[in-house]
C-alpha cells in the first residue's frame, strides 16, 4: 500500500477545486439569475481560500505529493496577491456584465477555476505541475478573451490569445524537455542537486532555459513575446481585461521567479542575461509605444508591458533583495491597476462604453472624485513620490544597484521619465481640457469601494510601507532558505 | 531475432510509405484512411517494443476516437482540398530551405551535446525491469500514486476545456421545439380527451 500523500498544505487548493464544482451545480440548477448568486459565493469562496492559505503556512517550507508541491513563505505572499485580485475582478465585473448581456453563471466560475490554476502555478515544484497549472489557467483565460462571442473583437482576441498561448506552451515544454531530457530531473530540488554537482552548463541545458524563458516571457508579456497583449487587452471585455492585467501576471511571474532561482539558481550567469534584455527591452517598449495610444485599454497594455519590464530588473539581480523589489512591485502594481480599470469601467456615456482617452477630458468638473483617484493612480503609475508606486520602482532599482546592474537601473530610471509623459497626458486631459458629456453615475457600491480602497492604499502606502516590505522580505526569505 | 527484426522493417516500412501517402493522397478521406494505417503499424512498432498498453491505447484512442472524428470532419465540411494544395509546389523549395536550416542546427546543437554526469541515475520516473510487471500495471502505479496530483489537474483542464466548449458554443433557442418527457408522462386522459356520445345521423 502506498500511503496517502499530506493533503493539509494542498487545502486551499482542494478547496476552490470543489467549491468551483459545487458552484457550477449551482449555476446549472439554479435556473434564473443565477449569475449574481455565483459571483458572490464565488468571491466568498475565494476569501475562505485566502483564509485556507494563511491556516496552511507553517514556518518551514512543506513539499508533498511527491515532491510536486510546495508551501513557502512566498508561495503563501504570491497566493494572496492573487486571491485579491481575481475577487476584485468579479466583484468589478459583476454590473458591467449584466449591463453587457454577457451574465452567464460561468464568467465567475472561470475566474475561479483560472484562480485554481494560478495557485497551483504558485506552487509547483516540478515542472510538469508547472505545466499543469499553467495550462488550467490558460485555457480558461481563453474562454473568457471570447466570452462576448457574438462581437467580432471578442472572439478575435480569444481565437489570437489561444493561437499565441498554445505557441507559448508549446516552446515551454520543448524547453523543459530539454532540460529532463538533460538531467534527468523534473522535480525543482533534484534540479537544484543536479545542476549545482554540474560543473557550468552545456549547451543543451541552456537552449532548454532560453526556451523555458521564452514560454514563461510570453505569460507574463515581456517584450519580444508581447504582441498578443494589446490586441487581447483591446478585444476582450473591459472586466476581462481589468482581471487579465492583475492576477494572470502576478501567478506568472511567481512562477518565474520560483524557477529561476530555485532549480536553475546556481546558473545566474546564464538566465541573467537573458532577464536583463527582456526587462530592458519591456521598459523602453512600454514607455514609447504607449505614447502613441488614444484607447485607454491598449494604453494600458502596453503600460502593463512596462511595469513587467520594472518587476524583471528585481529579477535579473537575483538576490534576496531583488526578489523583495518584486513582490512589493506586484502588490502595489494590483492595487494601482485594480483602482485604474475601475475608473475604466466607469467611463460609460448614455449607458455606452467609451474607450477613448480623449473621453476623460474635463472629468474634474463633471467628475471630481473619480478625477482625482485617477490621477493618483497614475501619478502612482509614473512613480512619482510619494505615491505608492514610486517605492515600488525604489526597491527594485534598490536591488539592481546593489548587484551591480547600474545600467539596468540607468535605463529604468530613463524610461520611467519617458512613461511619464503618457501618464501626466491623462491627468492633463482630465483638468485642463474642456470637458465633454458627463459620465453616467451612479457608479455602484462595490466600484466606489474599490476606488476609494485603492486610491486610499496608493496615496498613503508611504506612511507605512514597513509592514508589506517586512512581509516580502520574510517571504523571499523562504525562497532563499533551502 | 530475424522474425523480429522482419516483422519491425515491415512494419516501418508500411508505416512511412502510408504516412507519404496521408500528405500525397488526392481524396481527403483517402488521406484518413492512410492515416490509420500507420496509426496500425505504429501500434504494431509498440508491440515490438514491449509497451503493449501504448499500442492498444493507440488502437483505441486515435483509430476508434480521433481518426472516426477526422473523418466526419472531413466528410460533413465542405472544404476544397485541392484549392488548399494549389500553392504546394510553390511554395516547396522555400519549405525544403526552411527544413534544411532546422535540421542543420539539430545537428549543430546535438553535436555539441553533453550529458550531466550522472543524469542517468537521476530520472525521475525509471522504468521497472519487465519481467516483474507488465506496464499497464507500472504506468497504473505512478499514475495514481506518484503523480496522483497532476492526474487530478488534468481532470480539472478537462473541466475547464468543457466548460469552455459549452460556454463558446451553446445558444438558447427559444423557437426550438423539444421533448418534454416529464410533461408527456404526467398527461393524464382526462385533461385532453373528451368522450361524446355521437348519436346516428347527428354530428357533434
Amino acid at each position: 500500500m502506498t500511503p496517502v500523500p499530506d493533503l493539509f498544505p494542498a487545502l486551499p487548493e482542494i478547496f476552490l477545486a470543489l467549491a468551483a464544482m459545487a458552484l457550477l451545480m449551482v449555476g446549472v440548477f439554479q435556473r434564473h439569475d443565477a449569475t449574481r448568486m455565483v459571483a458572490t459565493l464565488s468571491v466568498l469562496a475565494l476569501a475562505v481560500t485566502g483564509g485556507l492559505v494563511l491556516f496552511v503556512e507553517g514556518d518551514a517550507t512543506v513539499v508533498t505529493f511527491n515532491g510536486l508541491f510546495v508551501v513557502d513563505g512566498f508561495a503563501t505572499f504570491m497566493k494572496l496577491l492573487v486571491l485579491l485580485g481575481s475577487a476584485l475582478a468579479i466583484i468589478m465585473s459583476l454590473d458591467f456584465i449584466e449591463r453587457e448581456h454577457m451574465a452567464r453563471f460561468e464568467y465567475p466560475v472561470l475566474i475561479v477555476l483560472a484562480t485554481l490554476g494560478m495557485l497551483m502555478m504558485v506552487s509547483a515544484n516540478d515542472l510538469i505541475a508547472l505545466y499543469m497549472g499553467l495550462e488550467l489557467q490558460s485555457l480558461a483565460l481563453y474562454v473568457m478573451a471570447a466570452f462576448r462571442r457574438d462581437t467580432l473583437r471578442s472572439s478575435e482576441a480569444g481565437l489570437k490569445y489561444f493561437v499565441l498561448g498554445a505557441l507559448s506552451s508549446g516552446m515551454l515544454l520543448y524547453g523543459a524537455s530539454m532540460v529532463y531530457g538533460f538531467t534527468g530531473a523534473t522535480g525543482f530540488a533534484d534540479l537544484a542537486a543536479q545542476l549545482t554537482a554540474a560543473d557550468g552548463a552545456s549547451i543543451g541545458l541552456v537552449v532548454g532555459i532560453v526556451f523555458v524563458a521564452a514560454g514563461v516571457a510570453f505569460k507574463i508579456s515581456a517584450v519580444p513575446f508581447h504582441m498578443w497583449t494589446p490586441d487581447v487587452y483591446e478585444g476582450a471585455p473591459t472586466p476581462v481585461t481589468a482581471f487579465f492585467a492583475v492576477a494572470p501576471k502576478i501567478a506568472a511571474i511567481a512562477m518565474f521567479v520560483r524557477l529561476l532561482v530555485g532549480p536553475f539558481g546556481e546558473l545566474v550567469a546564464q538566465w541573467q542575461q537573458i532577464i536583463i534584455v527582456a526587462s530592458i527591452l519591456s521598459m523602453a517598449l512600454g514607455a514609447f509605444a504607449a505614447i502613441a495610444q488614444n484607447n485607454i485599454k491598449r494604453l494600458m497594455a502596453y503600460s502593463s508591458i512596462g511595469h513587467i519590464g520594472y518587476a524583471l530588473v528585481g529579477l535579473a539581480a537575483g538576490t534576496d533583495a531583488g526578489v523583495r523589489g518584486v513582490m512589493v512591485y506586484m502588490a502595489i502594481y494590483l492595487a494601482m491597476n485594480v483602482g485604474t480599470f475601475a475608473c475604466i469601467l466607469c467611463m460609460r456615456v448614455n449607458g455606452r462604453m467609451v474607450e477613448g482617452i480623449e473621453d476623460l477630458s474635463g472629468l474634474s468638473r463633471t467628475n471630481p472624485m473619480m478625477a482625482v483617484a485617477l490621477a493618483i493612480f497614475m501619478f502612482s503609475m509614473a512613480g512619482i513620490p510619494p505615491l505608492a508606486g514610486f517605492f515600488g520602482k525604489l526597491y527594485v532599482f534598490m536591488a539592481a544597484v546593489d548587484a551591480g546592474l547600474y545600467t539596468l537601473a540607468v535605463i529604468g530610471v530613463v524610461t520611467s521619465v519617458v512613461s511619464a509623459f503618457y501618464y501626466l497626458r491623462i491627468v492633463k486631459l482630465m483638468y485642463f481640457d474642456d470637458a465633454l458629456e458627463p459620465f453616467d453615475r451612479p457608479i455602484g457600491r462595490g466600484m466606489g469601494v474599490i476606488l476609494v480602497g485603492t486610491g486610499l492604499f496608493t496615496l498613503f502606502f508611504f506612511v507605512a510601507p514597513a509592514s508589506l516590505v517586512g512581509a516580502a522580505s520574510r517571504a523571499a526569505a523562504t525562497l532563499f532558505a533551502g | 531475432m530475424i522474425i523480429s527484426g522482419l516483422a519491425f522493417y515491415l512494419f516501418s516500412i508500411i508505416a512511412v510509405v502510408a504516412a507519404v501517402m496521408v500528405i500525397s493522397a488526392r481524396n481527403p478521406v483517402h488521406s484518413v484512411l492512410y492515416l490509420i494505417v500507420v496509426f496500425f503499424n505504429s501500434a504494431a512498432l509498440f508491440v515490438l517494443m514491449g509497451a503493449e498498453f501504448l499500442a492498444l491505447i493507440l488502437v483505441i484512442v486515435y483509430v476508434g476516437a480521433v481518426a472516426v472524428l477526422f473523418l466526419f470532419v472531413v466528410m460533413m465540411l465542405d472544404i476544397d482540398f485541392t484549392e488548399l494544395r494549389e500553392g504546394f509546389l510553390r511554395y516547396l523549395p522555400i519549405g525544403l530551405v526552411i527544413g534544411l536550416i532546422l535540421l542543420v542546427e539539430l545537428f549543430v546543437v546535438i553535436g555539441a551535446w553533453a550529458f550531466a554526469s550522472d543524469a542517468a541515475n537521476q530520472i525521475a520516473a525509471p522504468a521497472p525491469p519487465a519481467d516483474q510487471v507488465d506496464n499497464t500495471l507500472a504506468l497504473g502505479r505512478l499514475l495514481y500514486t506518484d503523480y496522483a496530483y497532476l492526474f487530478q489537474a488534468a481532470g480539472m483542464i478537462l473541466l475547464v476545456a468543457m466548460i469552455g466548449a459549452i460556454v463558446l458554443t451553446l445558444r438558447h433557442r427559444p423557437d426550438t421545439k423539444r421533448q418534454r418527457v416529464a410533461e408527456q408522462v404526467a398527461r393524464r386522459p382526462d385533461e385532453v380527451l373528451d368522450v361524446r356520445k355521437v348519436n346516428p345521423g347527428e354530428g357533434i
